[in-house]
Parts: structure tokens; sequence; C-alpha cells
């Protein structure tokens, strides 16, 4: 299948675009990308469909008025993809090059070369970051509510965090828990109005605000969570069966560390979505320090084919024409 | 090409802790997305260890009790049996090299 042999002999073709990360940006982009004729590479990963994996009901994508689930649209915008000819692999990258163009692209051990990048690798949750929450992850220490909460059935439960996704956490988990404590290091959540009202009106859901979690209590399975109080500093157990974590998200650049401009948090810098490297474009929650929707996502993926169709317009490419490419590719 | 085959409650005893190969554990779930995106790497390991490792795969819903013996209550759970004993885990959808470091197993 693949277009380089094992031995990692230079591949014969250059493809005009290569995808990096499977979720909403990375697949309308593959879309776009696919309309336009570039026949993209996808390498959407072992994190194929991002976070709307994780997810069970979306409600604010436009066109599902009556919500849709997280992972049905994922496989929908990939069927979509793959309709127009974008050729989609669920591996890894493991390594790119792109001081040089063509670029290389090392995908599970195959050499690929492209005139152009899209970066859609987007983000994965971020931990505490404890020893005691390293030690007890899947044995009750988690970041997905819908994974999980099966598990604790009529046990309390304590979600970590004070954004939209702790507050969709806390409200699904309701559903199965006993109680569901919402412990947040300040005095006020940071969620939009309509998903803190729903956690705040609950009759199952508690908050302890201004309080940090300091260690997971537990050995073999979680048995509490020792939380810090920010104001008094007085430190507290509260007895729980699980702990969910959702403090935010890490952009997933450490593939691209060294080679593309990221800023102090490990975004990738973008104008529109170019990159500092000419070529190299990126989409979705990779580069968005500010709306993270599957919707925004979505539209940037969309920028970014369209910006990368463009160039790949705007540049000579001497040394193998894309025509040609295209034409005697092993691919084509 | 080796298939990742259907453990169960039933068959856990003999085909997990009596066999003489180590065995990986796939605890999953329908509703588990990362379970999904796990799925084609485990299938993969099965192939690429075909003769020296046997991979199945156990529904946590309908069969509970083996998640509830290991105190599995977190999906997905990759689990290396050997000897009968639960060895080594990885939690969470990952690449193959990072499970495959995590398990102790593979060149590397």
């Amino acid at each position: 299948m693949g277009i380089s042999d094992e031995r990692g002999a230079v591949p014969d073709d250059v493809h005009d675009l290569i995808i990096i990360g499977g979720g909403p940006a990375g697949y309308t982009a593959a879309i776009y990308a696919a309309r336009a004729g570039l026949k993209p590479l996808m390498a959407e990963g072992y994190g194929a469909g991002g976070q709307l994996m994780l997810t069970t009901e979306v409600e604010n994508f436009p066109g599902f008025p009556e919500a849709v689930q997280g992972p049905e649209l994922m496989q929908q915008m990939r069927a979509q993809a793959e309709r127009f000819g974008a050729r989609i692999e669920t591996v890894d990258v493991e390594r790119v090059d792109l001081s040089e163009r063509p670029f290389h692209v090392w995908i599970e051990g195959a050499e690929h070369r492209a005139q152009s990048v899209i970066i859609a690798t987007g983000a994965t949750a971020r931990w505490l970051d404890l020893p005691s929450e390293t030690a007890l992850r899947g044995f009750g220490v988690s970041t997905c509510a819908t994974c999980d909460g099966f598990f604790f059935k009529d046990k309390p439960m304590v979600v970590v965090g004070g954004g939209d996704s702790a507050m969709e956490e806390a409200v699904y988990l309701a559903r199965m828990a006993e109680s569901v404590t919402i412990v947040h290091r300040r005095d006020s959540f940071r969620a939009s109005e309509i998903m803190a009202r729903r956690a705040l009106d609950h009759e199952r859901i508690h908050v302890r605000w201004n309080a940090e979690v300091e260690e997971v209590l537990g050995d073999g399975k979680v048995e509490g969570v020792r939380v810090r109080d920010t104001v008094t500093g007085e430190m507290q157990d509260i007895p729980t069966a699980a702990m969910f974590v959702a403090i935010g998200h890490d952009p997933a650049t450490g593939l691209f560390r060294g080679q593309i401009a990221l800023d102090d948090e490990g975004y990738v810098i973008t104008d529109g979505t170019r990159t500092d490297v000419e070529g190299v474009f990126a989409c979705g929650d990779v580069q968005d320090t500010v709306y993270r929707q599957a919707i925004t996502a979505a539209a940037s993926g969309c920028m970014a084919a369209m910006d990368a169709e463009r160039w790949l317009e705007s540049v000579d490419h001497s040394e193998v024409p894309p025509e040609a490419a295209l034409t005697h590719g092993k691919d084509a | 090409m080796a298939d990742v085959i259907e453990i169960t409650t039933d068959n856990f005893q003999g085909t997990v802790l009596e066999s003489e190969l180590p065995v990986l554990v796939d605890f999953w779930a329908e509703w588990c997305g990362p379970c999904r995106m796990v799925a084609p790497v485990v299938a993969q390991l099965a192939e690429d260890y075909e003769g020296k490792l046997v991979v199945g795969k156990l529904n946590v819903d309908t069969s509970p009790e083996i998640a509830q013996r290991y105190n599995v209550a977190g999906i997905p759970f990759l689990g290396l049996f050997e000897h009968g004993a639960l060895a080594r885990h990885a939690v969470g959808a990952m690449p193959k090299a990072q499970i495959e470091k995590q398990l102790g197993i593979g060149a590397a």
C-alpha cells in the first residue's frame, strides 16, 4: 500500500497536499482540497475524530436542530471527504521534515513527500500532573465522562474544572451518579451562562469553590480527593469513586517543535491559516487560542484548504510538476 | 491475518488465564469513542505479533465481571496478561508505539 518501500528509498511521486490529523478541521480541509482536485493524503492518526469522539450530543453545530452525536458527525465528515477522493489512512505520523520543499512526512515507516502540508492535529485533554493521578488512571481517574461514567453508577463522583466541558461532564455524570461535586479553583465558572446554569440548577450537582486538588486518594482504585482551599489554605478530603479531569486542552504540536513557530503554550502561530513556513498551513484547535469549537475548527479547515490550493497555484513546482505527479504517480 | 478474538466472562479463564502465550485484552464498550479510535491499532498489533501474542477484546458492558475483578474503571484499557495475571496495562487511545512501550512488547 505504501508509496515507498520498507528500505526507506525516496518515493517517486510528490503529493500536492498532506493533511495531518483527523477531526472537524482536518476532515473539512480534506473535503475542500479533494473537491479542488488536490487528491489529499490524510493521516488521521490514532486520535481519528478528535475530541468530538469523546462527546455525546453536540447541540450547537448548525444544521442539527435536534443535536447530533459527536462520533456520528465525525463519521459523516470523514465519509464526505472520502467521497470526493481524499485518501484517508488511520495511521500516525511519526516525523516530519519541513525544512525543504517538497516536505517530508513519515507515516508508519513510509516516507511521503508533499508540496504543502496542513496541520490539524488538534488538542488533547490536560491532566493535573499529580503522581497519584497518573497512578490511578483507568482505576477511577479519567478525562472521558462518556467512556467511564458507566463504571461508577450510583456512586459519588468529582469533576475538576470550571469551563464548558466541566459543566457538560458534570451534567452527563449526574444522570447516573449518586452525586457530583465540581471542584473549581476560583469562585466563579468561566463556562457559558447556559452550561453553568444547567450544572448549578441540578439537584445532584454540588460545587466546591476555591479548591485545588492536591492528591487523589486510594490504593488500586479512587476513594477520594484531597483538596486545598485557595483562600484559607485548609485541607479537606472529599470521598468519591471517580475523578474526572476537565481543565482544558493542550495543542498537539510535539511533531513540529523546532520546525515551525509555536507560542509559549505550544499553539501554532498563524496568520490566517499560514504558518511561518511557506506551504505549511494550520487549522482547528492546534492554532486556536480563543474559540475552540467544532464549527470554528471546520471553518478554519476550509480556509486552510483554500489557502493551500491558492498557494500551490502560485508557486512554480519546477522539480516535479503536480500534474505529472498526479498522472504518473502510483496514487493516481 | 490474525484475528482479534472475542473474550467473555465464560471463556476468560481458558483463553486468557490458561494461555501459554501472553494475552493482550482490549477492554472496550460501544459508547466509548476512544475505544473506536484504538480498535484499528489493536487489530494491527494482532497482525504484527501473530504467533507471539494472543489479542482479544472484552466488552465491559456484556462481561462486567472481568472488569470488576481487575478494578478496570477506565476504557479503552489494554491489559497484558502473562501466566494468569495482569502484568502491565495501558489506558486510553494512544499511538501504537506508545502502547508497545507501556506494555513492554516489541523490538525496542
